[in-house]
């Protein structure tokens, strides 16, 4: 065996440096690529095969957690009863939108559904995505090839329509508003670039949707390129005081200006003791 | 001699032989101010102005007052390419491209809002203290006329810079003026040249605002300080204060040193805020357009209660003769204003009506020792506090998680109900004071050491007060009630009829005090009869 061993580095060691053994050595990476290849895509074609049986149980998997935690509102079919509307032909990306930003299920019947930690994990949310999604067509959830904000969308533009279509609920810097009977529009600084555009694509609770004949798909893109802008802004010329405007700049004029100012003259007028 | 003082020697007499101003110089420096720290709350108002005045000189190097529509191109990325009007641009200038436009900008702007919270207290202070008394009472006047042309000033300056937020403060205010019946929509067209926004109003409220106002608001502060210099500063009771006296230093050395160095303070201050706190971020707002809106937006806090009386009216409007008239603008944009505005500065005269007092006063009032006049003022910032905070609703309703509509109602019930309601427990608060400082007189104060007697009693230790502090709590005078019988001994009716009674009756409720210790009651104490 050590012989045959031997024999095989002596071999290799005395043709290394053949004029041949370049070639070979090319061939056989270009054989082992393409073997590699073959075998990885369908490997790849399997993984998929599988993916799809995957949806049909994803789907019963959406269907077994809807029955559990959203059908006591929405009802057993997603029909609807009461004060929860029928969730037939919402779509994908509604239910991402409200799941996933965890305004869903919702806390308390309250005014309107708060953002707050989600309840359901990301396989989860596509599994009821994926069911509501399959009771009829609807909006569907987007991908991030389409979602490629940062390549395809314009912030001045963006700033342009945010101002026209948005601000006049989300303030001019995106800090939310309030609306009518406790309801409000809320903040757009720190949510996801996709919660943002299925929002605009799906319109929840008091918001209008911006179908595309609208916002095109790039407008959209454009209005989360700003947002995003804005976001990571560094405060300019000092410290932000909550980018609400004048109440808090008045009350800073007020308390740390006037105040420090008055602070200054009971100590100048104070008798040396 | 040395060789200094030959140099400030000649040049004084150099001046004198020229001017004779020596004499002049000698009185006026050691003219007496009195020493207290709301004496000083003017001048926080005055130095703010001369910021103002330096700060804003700075800007118009650089701003273009044009609604010219220009396309920007500049360092604020975001905006690249928007069209604006060449006053936004500029303004974006001069925020990013010149070297400390940012900060005299946000220097301007602070300044701006000290310089009216401060004339606010200012007029608390003169208010309360009873400061606008005879003789002063053209100063208090003046004063109101300031704060008109400072609410004014400071929002034009706010609409200036033409970004999306003042833009629609300007709306409200176009809105406003048509509200006026009959003339509203050509003195709108008049004023903006045309239908809103017109391409003209940036031009205009540019000059009136670096022009005309600051002109005028400059010749009124010199009025008003004419006027202190020559009527001499009022100063608190206190021993050997009278109505004949002013007790306090000379402005040379001592309020040179102090007020000199105020005014370094206070442009210390202004320009610490300028440069930790940013303050009207026109760059996130954009450019105006008549088409666009921003929730939440608001006014500068001295236009909020303005903002918050018209956000609480309800929508009344008639339609006669085919002209419409907006109740629910007119009465608060124009009409509660005015009332106020003119109640405010016609008070001197309207507590002298009440308590028929027409005497000269020098000495300052404890407020708490003009329990009428203090429930007043209570009640007016009452009401300015609670449609100040209205004009914030919708912050509120957002922060604090109310329904806009819940703050609004009680806006509306409060704007009725409160003021009165803080007259009321005002004066009772002024009223229970003067009975603790007439407790305090009579019994000394509370050292809150008890003794036990021998016969097992426990007593608190009172200890006399010293005879200043008694000073200042008993030299008030008290005033009696007018007296104005219904008919005089010769059974004639009173000429005055109704309006007599009524006055009567007002003054009566004025007046109301708690007697202040008598000499007889002190004199008694000290014999022992307790």
């Amino acid at each position: 065996m050590g012989k045959a061993v031997n024999r095989f580095f002596g071999f290799i060691s005395r043709y290394r440096r053949h004029r041949f053994a370049g070639p070979l050595m090319l061939l056989g990476g270009l054989l082992f690529a393409g073997v590699g290849y073959t075998v990885a895509q369908a490997a790849t074609e399997e993984v998929q095969v599988v993916l799809s049986s995957d949806k049909a149980s994803l789907i019963s998997e959406g269907k077994e957690i809807f029955a559990r935690g959203c059908s006591s509102c929405h009802g057993l079919n997603a029909e609807g009863a009461g004060a929860a509307p029928s969730l037939i032909g919402v779509g994908a990306a509604s239910v991402d939108f409200q799941v996933a930003t965890g305004r869903m299920p919702m806390a308390d019947m309250s005014q309107q559904a708060a953002r707050k930690e989600p309840v359901y994990d990301e396989r989860e949310t596509a599994a009821l995505a994926a069911y509501v999604a399959s009771l009829a067509p609807g909006p569907a959830a987007i991908t991030n090839e389409e979602l490629f904000w940062e390549r395809d969308g314009n912030t001045a533009e963006g700033g342009e329509l945010f101002r026209t279509n948005c601000a006049m609920c989300h303030n001019l810097a995106g800090q939310g508003g309030a609306l009518t009977q406790g309801k409000y529009a809320p903040t757009v600084m720190g949510v996801e670039p996709r919660h943002i555009y299925e929002a605009m694509v799906t319109g929840p609770q008091a918001m209008p949707v911006f179908a595309n004949s609208v916002l095109t798909h790039e407008e959209k893109l454009s209005v989360i390129k700003w947002i995003k802008f804005v976001e990571t802004e560094p405060s300019l010329g000092g410290a932000a005081l909550g980018r609400v405007g004048p109440v808090t700049e008045g009350a800073v004029a007020f308390i740390l200006g006037l105040g420090i100012l008055i602070g200054i003259a009971v100590w100048l007028t104070t008798k040396a003791r | 001699m040395s060789a200094r003082e030959r140099i400030a020697g000649g040049t004084a007499s150099f001046i004198d032989e020229r001017t004779g101003a020596a004499k002049w110089m000698k009185k006026t420096l050691t003219k007496v101010f009195p020493d207290h720290w709301s004496f000083m709350l003017g001048e926080i108002v005055m130095y703010s102005f001369v910021i103002l005045l330096l700060s804003g000189t700075f800007l118009t190097f650089w701003f273009d007052p044009s609604m010219r529509e220009v396309e920007y191109e500049g360092s604020y990325e975001p905006l690249n390419g928007i069209k604006m009007s060449a006053a936004y641009a500029s303004a974006l200038h001069i925020s990013f491209d010149i070297r400390g436009g940012l900060l005299m900008r946000q220097i301007h702007h602070w300044a701006a809002l000290i310089f009216m919270a401060a004339m606010v207290v200012h007029m608390m202070r003169v208010f309360f203290t009873g400061a606008f008394r005879k003789p002063r009472e053209l100063n208090w006047i003046i004063g109101v006329a300031l704060l008109t042309l400072g609410i004014v000033e400071g929002f034009l300056g706010y609409s200036l810079p033409d970004d999306l937020l003042s833009g629609t403060g300007i709306r409200i205010a176009e809105a406003i003026i048509q509200a006026i019946p009959v003339v509203g929509s050509y003195l709108s067209y008049f004023i903006f040249g045309g239908a809103f926004p017109g391409e003209m109003f940036i031009q205009r409220i540019y000059a009136v605002h670096i022009l005309l106002i600051p002109g005028i608001m400059l010749a009124l502060i010199t009025a008003h300080l004419m006027l202190v210099w020559y009527q001499k500063h009022t100063q608190y009771p206190g021993p050997g204060r009278t109505e004949k006296n002013v007790v306090g230093y000379p402005l040379m050395p001592v309020y040179m040193a102090k007020a000199g160095g105020f005014f370094f303070i206070v442009f210390g201050v202004t320009a610490f805020l300028g440069a930790v706190a940013q303050i009207n971020p026109i760059w996130i707002y954009g450019p105006y357009n008549p088409g666009q809106i921003g929730a939440g937006s608001q006014p500068d806090w001295y236009m909020g209660w303005l903002d918050g009386l018209v956000r609480a009216a309800p929508p009344i409007e008639t339609h006669a003769f085919g002209i419409t008239i907006s109740w629910n603008i007119l009465i608060p944009g124009l009409i509660i204003p005015g009332i106020i505005f003119t109640l405010m500065a016609f008070y001197p005269f309207i507590e002298q009506w009440m308590t028929g007092d027409k005497r000269e006063h020098h000495v300052l009032d404890r407020p708490r020792n003009n329990p009428n006049r203090t429930a007043i003022g209570a009640m007016s910032l009452t009401f300015t506090l609670v449609s100040l905070i209205n004009g914030g609703n919708d912050l509120l309703a957002t922060h604090f998680d109310l329904a806009i509509n819940q703050i609004m109602w009680f806006s509306r019930i409060g704007l009725i109900a409160l003021p009165p309601l803080a007259f009321v427990i005002t004066k009772r608060i002024c009223l229970s004071l003067q009975r603790a400082d007439r407790e305090k007189v009579l019994h000394g104060r509370e050292t809150g050491r008890l003794v036990m007697l021998p016969h097992g009693e426990f007593i608190e230790v009172h200890e006399p007060l010293s005879p200043e502090k008694a000073y200042v709590l008993t030299a008030h005078e008290q005033l009696p009630a007018l007296e104005i019988g219904e008919a005089d001994a010769n059974g004639v009716a009173n000429p005055q009829g109704l309006k007599g009674k009524l006055r009567a009756r007002i003054s009566k409720a004025s007046q109301e005090q708690i007697s202040k210790p008598t000499s007889k009651e002190m004199l008694e104490l000290e014999d022992g009869h307790h």
